[in-house]
Formats: C-alpha cells, structure tokens, sequence
C-alpha cells in the first residue's frame, strides 16, 4: 500500500523534512528546514507561538503546500501521495476540532468510520485512554472539560491505528497534573511503535522527548537528544539568589564581568564574560553588591538556558538586542 | 482594611448546585505580586470576574482599591488594568491608536495621552513602528505593549490572566522585568500562570484546588511546607487530588 521511493524500509525515516520553507506574505513562517524524525521516535517541535509548528504539521499533513523543499511521511511524498499519506497518520491540531454537538462515543465512532474501521477492531490501542473518559460516553463532547477533550481528541486520532501521530500544542494552557498525565499516555504510544512528532510551547517537557528540535522565528537553531543539547551548553553557568533578587539582578547584569543574568524560578542564572568556572570568584563578585542571604552556586544548563543562549545568537546574528 | 488592595472573605460564587467558588478569604498588599494559581476548572477566571467587577459573588465579602465588588463595580473598573493572553490589543488599530483608545476609555486627558504614548513608545523603543498596525507586531511585542496599555491609566491593581502563553523564554522576562518595574512604582499585581518558574518570582501565591484557596504563602515557605525544591511539585501535590477539571 505504501510507496517506498526506493529506500529500504528499515532505514526509511518515518518523517523527512529537506530545506522546508513557507511564507506569508513578507512572514517567513518556515525558513529552510530540515530534519528526519526515525520510525517510533517521539520527537519534540520546541518553541514559541511564531516559531512555525503549526505550519511545520499542516506540511506533513498535507493540509497546506510548502512554497519551496520537500517532505516525506513513511516515504510518501506530501505533495504526489497525499491520499495514502491521510489514511495514514493521526493529526491533533492545536484547536479542539471535534464535533462539540456529538457525544463522546459518536465522535468516535465518526472518526472510525471515515477510515473504514471499527471501534472495536483498534480498541487495544486507545483502552488506557479511552477508560478514563467513558464514563462520559454519552456526553457531548463540547461539554467536557479541557482534560477530557484532549483525551477524546487523542482516541479520534488514533482509532485508525496510525504510523505516524501528529500532536500541535497538545498541552497548551493544560494545568501541571494534566500535563504529565498526557505525557504519560505518550510514553505508551510510543511501546507499540508509533512515531510521534508532538510541539510544545513549554521548555520543561523537551526532556521527555527522544529528540527535539528548537524553533525560534521559522528557523531550527538545533536538533539533537535533550540530554546532548544541555550538554553542549557553551559556557559555565552558575545561580545565584539573596533576598532583594531582582536588585540583584540588575546590579549583575550591568555588571561588566557578567555576560548575561536572567531570572530563572527562584534564582538568577549567569554566565561570566571570561567564562570563567572559578565558584569562589563569581560569589566574590556577587558579595560586592552587599545582599542579604546571598547564595551562589555553579550548575548544569536545561534546555530553557540552552534556547535563551541560542535566541540571543540568533538576535545578535539578525543585528537585533539580543539583551 | 485601607492598606489593602484586595480583600476576599469567604467569596462564593454558586451556578446552581455548582460552587464555582468555594468560601474563599485572602488578602493582597499593596506593591504586591500576587501569583492566583489553580488547575483547570479550579475556580481562577470565575474568582477573577469578581474582582474585576464583572460578576456579583453569591456570598460573602469582597473589596478590590478599597471598593465593594457588590455596589461599587464601576468604580473598581475605573482602578484596575486588565490584561489577558486571549484579548488584549485591536489588532487593526496602529500601536498609537490602541493606547489612544484605551487611555480614552478609562478618562485619561488629551494631552496627558498624548505626553504619556510618546514616552510609553520609546520605552519600548516602538518609535518606529508606531504608526504600524499591532496585528503586524510579533506576538512578545504585542504582549508587552498590552502590559504597558493596561497600565497607562496608572491603576491600583493590574490583573493580568496567563500573560505570558505562547511567548519565548527571552520576552517572558522582559515581561517579568515590566512587572517588577510596576510594583516598584505601587501598583498591585495579580497574575496567573501555567508556568511554575513564574510562580517563584510572585511576593506570594495562592493555589485553588476545586473553588477552594487550598495554599496560600510566600514561594520559599510553600517549598518547605511540601517538603520539595520545586514549585511545580507544591502544585502537582495540592491539584492532584482535584475532584473537577475544565476550562
């Protein structure tokens, strides 16, 4: 069923992006993108509303023409094979887009049948998913709660057994709890083998992805495993709280020997112009400025750190403030 | 009483059998960063309606700059800035225009305006894009423009719902160094998050769980009280047993 345009089918990457561009008007929504997403990997789109995920998805989808580059979805061409390309992957866009007025079961029992199948036949696929909602099953689906309706949207995207699941935002404005429940199911998924491309405006669940990809502007400014990204963090970086923490914080960054300061939760987060890894010396210089309960220490990067770093590149790059 | 720019004392908010709010008491200082923090369906944008002058509570008392959230919500709408991530800005107006409209609307003078958006853009260093629409603008520019526009007519209180969604990690902080910067000049805020690294930088936070205030203190003694380092764990472990999930 499936054209495999030559490649064998173990090396064929489940998704692959070559120099993707899209604009409207003078935006540049995608700007040369490249990446492969492997069979049963689930990769992160990491960045914010204005990186391009959104249009990134409609691409593999097929539901919009890139102006330049091409992409393929299990080896199927987005622009020659959108037919088999539909039948084959699971899209859940950012906006709930079920039908408010049907209940829970008949939206999907809706779905199931515009793909010929059944409820029953791809059942063992959404049962953990699907028991937490049914006992709203006759609930119509506009009257379920945030939590719930992800759920439902994630069982309509999958009761044709897809190869390829398509997530945009799925935990947007989803409360804490919600969010690692749905990361939970997405571990699930991934055990029966389907690859999973999911975006996410927020920094704190890029490590639970294989791989991601960071996206500022419609550009890539690096895909890699999480744990590689933080690793490849250039320089040394250190935190530091006191009391009065944002005077702190205005004192360090106009500081000439500090090359960036930014608040990051309870601390301040640092990097020194020398680059220095000298803990003794970074606290010697924040006891100057004479603060209450002043506390330094040196720590490892995540990935919030490593896009903040790569954004002020790229700014600097673009010849915007990059401050 | 007077000090404080907010009080709620057993606040209730009931749709039928439903109490959207549920008896809930605190108070915020004056210059304070109040982060209101709950799960979905917890009861935030109703207890925020309420005190923006925009629902009458069913029980219970309430004042908002000293004014009474049952008899005087003209006047509580007249102190207060409100901003939100949904709607903030008229996309088809110029950067001008919108803080001409709104510093209209909340009875700023003429010339007050016009000093105040000369001085406003090029702090924002906007001068160049002052005559353009804001539908045009990116998205981080838009949000701290809508900040800055809801606190032109310099109220008491701004109360700002999921400000930063959606925004780079860069343009979050610039937006938490403007809220820094308002509360140094007095002005109150009270905001709302999904982002728990955010709730560390509030002066206090409550967390609701099902209409209740279920916590309410400073970040660092909340962290203790829950025996964690994060704020994101305080808040898994107080929402998790949360009966109700909505919107």
């Amino acid at each position: 069923m499936v054209k495999l345009s030559g490649q064998s089918p173990n090396l064929m990457p489940s998704v692959s992006l070559k120099n993707i561009s899209k604009n409207y008007g003078e935006v540049k929504a995608v700007d040369d993108v490249s990446f492969d997403v492997e069979k049963g990997e689930l990769f992160g789109l990491i960045g914010p509303d204005g990186a391009g995920k959104t249009s990134i998805f409609r691409i593999l989808t097929t539901l919009l023409l890139a102006d330049a580059g091409s992409a393929t979805v299990e080896g199927c061409d987005v622009i020659k094979d959108y037919r088999q390309i539909r039948n084959q992957v699971g899209y859940m866009p950012g906006r709930f887009s079920l039908y408010q007025d049907l209940t829970v079961e008949e939206n999907l029992n809706f779905f199931a049948t515009i793909f010929g199948t059944t409820i029953q036949e791809n059942y063992e696929l959404i049962k953990d998913i699907y028991e937490q909602i049914k006992p709203f099953s006759n609930r119509r689906a506009g009257k379920l709660s945030g939590g719930m309706k992800q759920k439902l949207a994630l069982c309509c995207a999958l009761i044709h057994k897809p190869t390829v699941l398509f997530l945009d935002e799925p935990t947007t404005g989803v409360d804490v709890v919600s969010r690692k429940e749905f990361w939970e199911m997405l571990n699930q998924l991934k055990k029966q083998k389907i690859s999973i491309v999911v975006s996410t405006p927020y920094m704190d669940e890029a490590k639970l992805c294989d791989r991601i990809a960071l996206m500022q502007g419609g550009k890539i400014m690096s895909v890699d495993k999480p744990e590689n990204i933080v690793q490849n963090f250039p320089k040394t970086l250190f935190a530091a709280k006191a009391e009065n923490i944002y005077q702190l914080l205005q004192e360090l960054r106009s500081d000439a020997a500090v090359e960036s300061c930014y608040a990051f939760g309870e601390y301040l987060h640092l990097t020194m112009t020398d680059d220095t890894d000298n803990l003794q010396k970074v606290t010697d210089l924040a006891a100057n400025y004479q603060h209450k309960a002043l506390e330094v220490k040196k720590i490892t990067a995540t990935i919030e750190d490593s896009f903040i770093r790569l954004m002020r590149e790229q700014n600097l790059k673009e010849g915007q403030n990059g401050k | 009483m007077e000090n404080k720019a907010i009080t709620c004392k057993e606040l209730t908010k009931q749709f039928g059998d439903f109490k959207a709010v549920d008896r809930i008491s605190f108070e915020v200082n004056q210059g304070e960063i109040f982060g209101f923090l709950g799960a979905n369906g917890a009861g935030k944008t109703t207890a925020m309606r309420i005190l923006c002058g925009l629902s009458y509570p069913t029980s219970g008392e309430a004042t908002v700059a000293g004014f009474d959230v049952y008899k005087q919500q003209e006047q509580i709408k007249r102190n207060i800035g409100y901003m939100s991530q949904k709607f903030s800005l008229y996309d088809n107006l110029t950067i001008l225009e919108n803080i001409e409209f709104y510093g209209g609307v909340y009875g700023v003078s003429r010339p007050e305006i016009k000093t105040r958006s000369q001085e406003l853009v090029s702090t924002l260093g906007l001068e160049k894009e002052a005559k353009k629409l804001v539908g045009e603008l990116p998205l981080g520019w838009k949000q701290k423009l809508a900040f800055s526009v809801a606190i032109f007519h310099r109220p008491k209180i701004v109360f700002l719902d999921e400000p930063t969604g959606g925004v780079d990690p860069l343009t979050r902080r610039q937006f938490w160094d403007m809220i820094y910067q308002a509360a140094a000049d007095g002005i109150t805020v009270f905001v709302t998050t999904h982002y728990m690294d955010e709730a560390e930088y509030c002066n206090r936070i409550t967390v609701m769980v099902d209409g209740r205030v279920e916590a309410l203190d400073t970040p660092a003694k909340l962290k203790e009280r829950f025996n964690t380092h994060s704020m994101d764990d305080v808040f898994y472990q107080l929402a998790r047993g949360a009966k109700r999930s909505g919107d």
